[in-house]
């Protein structure tokens, strides 16, 4: 629809720079940013932090919940990794602090193979369990050594950097556990159900 | 409202620049033209779409400055200067030169005579440009509707189409600006932002149901919007329009 | 900081992309608070994977907008009702 037109090149128009970056390091379509774009879908949720929790629940024996108190309190590790928006930025060497949701995982007993980050403002994404275990996804709660702004995301937001980043669901406030692969907000509508920034798995059918 | 027209889905199609013409030391208007151009309403944008040699694209939306039966189709620019599209369009483009354009677009945010009056426009900076569409339709038509454009800028430099709003106030407008970060010398206009008193002071009245029509910045917007609504005005005679991030 | 809100008429092009009628003028009923409001009134997150058209009184969504430049995808579970 509307490309009945080729399109006509603007004389002297080049557009930002764009740096396409290292290939071992920046997927294929993607060029290397170093501003933070905030994306949003929604307005920026303000939860107070003492009325803040998070849980698990879903396929499991019994849901958790942690208070904030008691979500600081589980052991925390710094990591620098590299992020690939669907929108086309990638940037490199952010660095976070963050839970490993393996500790929030820890001694769950669960026939789940997926989970579904739920968040503050309604906002779900749709993960594999094996893609949130195993040292590669956190539970964020600051971002290049400063409390994570709420514009992305904090308190805490999910962090799973070898997908696109929108599975890394900003507001994040728990898990739900589950034993199909439930759709999350942009996944229902055109969005990959997994989203392998390395196999461009952008929209549906990628 | 009119019944839903069919209009055919949207294509792009080719602009030409005429003319590059600066309005204040930041925004430029740009004359088009636009072979097929449809015709549009006061108050409408286009989509404008810019290719690099590479194939790579960027695209923005801005609103029609000239009003409606005109030849030419005119573009209103401020330059965002991080931004991508905007110094192109500010700085580079030079008449011959030629992108693409959908539109118009936008069904919602439109003054036609059959709405009727009176009106009140209320402008922060570039968002002066749709609203600048309505008056010079009015003025165009000799329509015999009441509007008032109050227009808030940073300084007396900043203000668009500051020589034309000069010929128009006490004609078919009154126009009441307000300078919010600096003021000539024997300014005796207002100095502030737009606030629920000066809205009350401009007019026109509550009980008089104008159609409000708000362009600005987000934050303007909302507060403008606000503060017409702690006034009296009622939610559904105000029509916003938002100028966001995709603005550069 | 930047805003991210806009006005339905910011995604006005995508909508025309969509629909072969003007939409921004069509009045939406959203399904969660009842209330009724012009499309190009609902409030618009153009800053996103997709565009997400939210409700003006509750911030619901009513519509979700994603292309890929070929395919469209429209979810629009938030809609009661959509009168053109």
């Amino acid at each position: 629809m509307g490309r009945e037109l080729t399109p006509i090149v603007s004389r002297g128009f080049r557009g930002r720079r764009r740096d396409e970056g290292p290939p071992d390091r920046v997927p294929p379509g993607q060029y290397v940013t170093d501003d933070f774009p905030v994306l949003s879908a929604g307005p920026t949720p303000h939860v107070p932090l003492d009325e803040w929790d998070f849980a698990l629940v879903g396929e499991l024996d019994e849901a958790r919940r942690w208070s904030w108190e008691e979500f600081r309190a589980l052991p925390t590790e710094e990591v620098t990794v590299d992020i690939h928006c669907v929108t086309k930025w990638s940037k490199l060497d952010t660095v976070w602090e963050g839970v490993l949701v393996d500790a929030i995982l820890d001694g769950v007993q669960t026939e789940a193979e997926y989970a579904v980050a739920f968040c503050d403002g309604g906002y779900t994404a749709n993960l594999p369990l094996e893609d949130l275990t195993g040292g590669k996804a956190w539970v964020a709660y600051a971002y290049d050594g400063e409390p994570l702004d709420p514009e992305h995301g904090g308190p805490v937001r999910l962090l799973v950097p070898h997908l696109y980043f929108w599975k890394s669901a900003k507001w994040v406030r728990g898990l739900q556990l589950t034993t199909v692969d439930e759709p999350g907000f942009w996944e229902s509508n055109g969005y990959h159900l997994y989203g392998d920034p390395w196999r461009e798995q952008r929209y549906w059918g990628d | 409202m009119a019944r839903a027209a069919v209009l055919g889905r949207l294509t792009w199609q080719v602009a030409e620049a005429l003319e590059v013409v600066p309005e204040t030391p930041r925004v430029k208007t740009i004359l088009l033209d636009v072979p097929g151009w449809p015709g549009h309403l006061p108050g409408q944008h286009v989509d404008l779409r810019l290719t690099a040699e590479d194939g790579y694209q960027a695209q923005r939306s801005y609103s029609i400055a000239s009003a409606p039966g005109t030849d030419v189709l005119e573009l209103t620019v401020e330059r965002i200067d991080d931004g991508e599209v905007s110094p192109y369009l500010t700085d580079e483009l030079r008449p011959g030169d030629r992108f693409e354009i959908r539109g118009p677009v936008g069904g919602y945010f439109v003054w036609e005579p059959s709405r009727g009056g009176p009106l009140l426009l209320v402008a922060g900076g570039s968002g002066v440009v749709p609203l600048m569409a309505m008056l010079r339709h009015l003025d165009g038509a000799g329509e015999d509707v009441p509007a008032t454009l109050l227009f808030s800028s940073r300084g007396w430099e900043d203000v668009i189409y500051r020589d034309e709003l000069e010929r128009l106030d006490g004609g078919s407008a009154r126009v009441v600006h307000t300078l919010t970060r600096s003021q000539p010398d024997g300014w005796t206009g207002y100095s502030r932002r737009v606030d629920p008193e000066m809205l009350a002071e401009v007019g026109p009245a509550t009980d008089e149901r104008p159609h409000v029509y708000v362009c600005g910045p987000t934050p303007f917007v909302e507060t403008v919007a606000s503060a017409l609504v702690e006034l009296g005005h009622e939610p559904s005679q105000i029509r916003t329009e938002r100028f966001g991030p995709t603005g550069g | 900081m930047q805003s991210l809100k806009l006005d339905g008429n910011a995604a006005a092009g995508l909508l025309r992309e969509v629909f072969a009628v003007e939409i921004t003028t069509a009045t939406g009923t959203c399904d969660g608070c009842s209330s009724v409001s012009a499309a190009g009134a609902f409030v618009a997150y153009t800053q996103a994977p997709g565009v997400v058209l939210r409700c003006p009184r509750c911030d619901a969504v009513l519509m979700k907008v994603v292309t890929d430049g070929e395919r469209f995808w429209l979810d629009l579970r938030g809609l009661r009702s959509l009168q053109l």
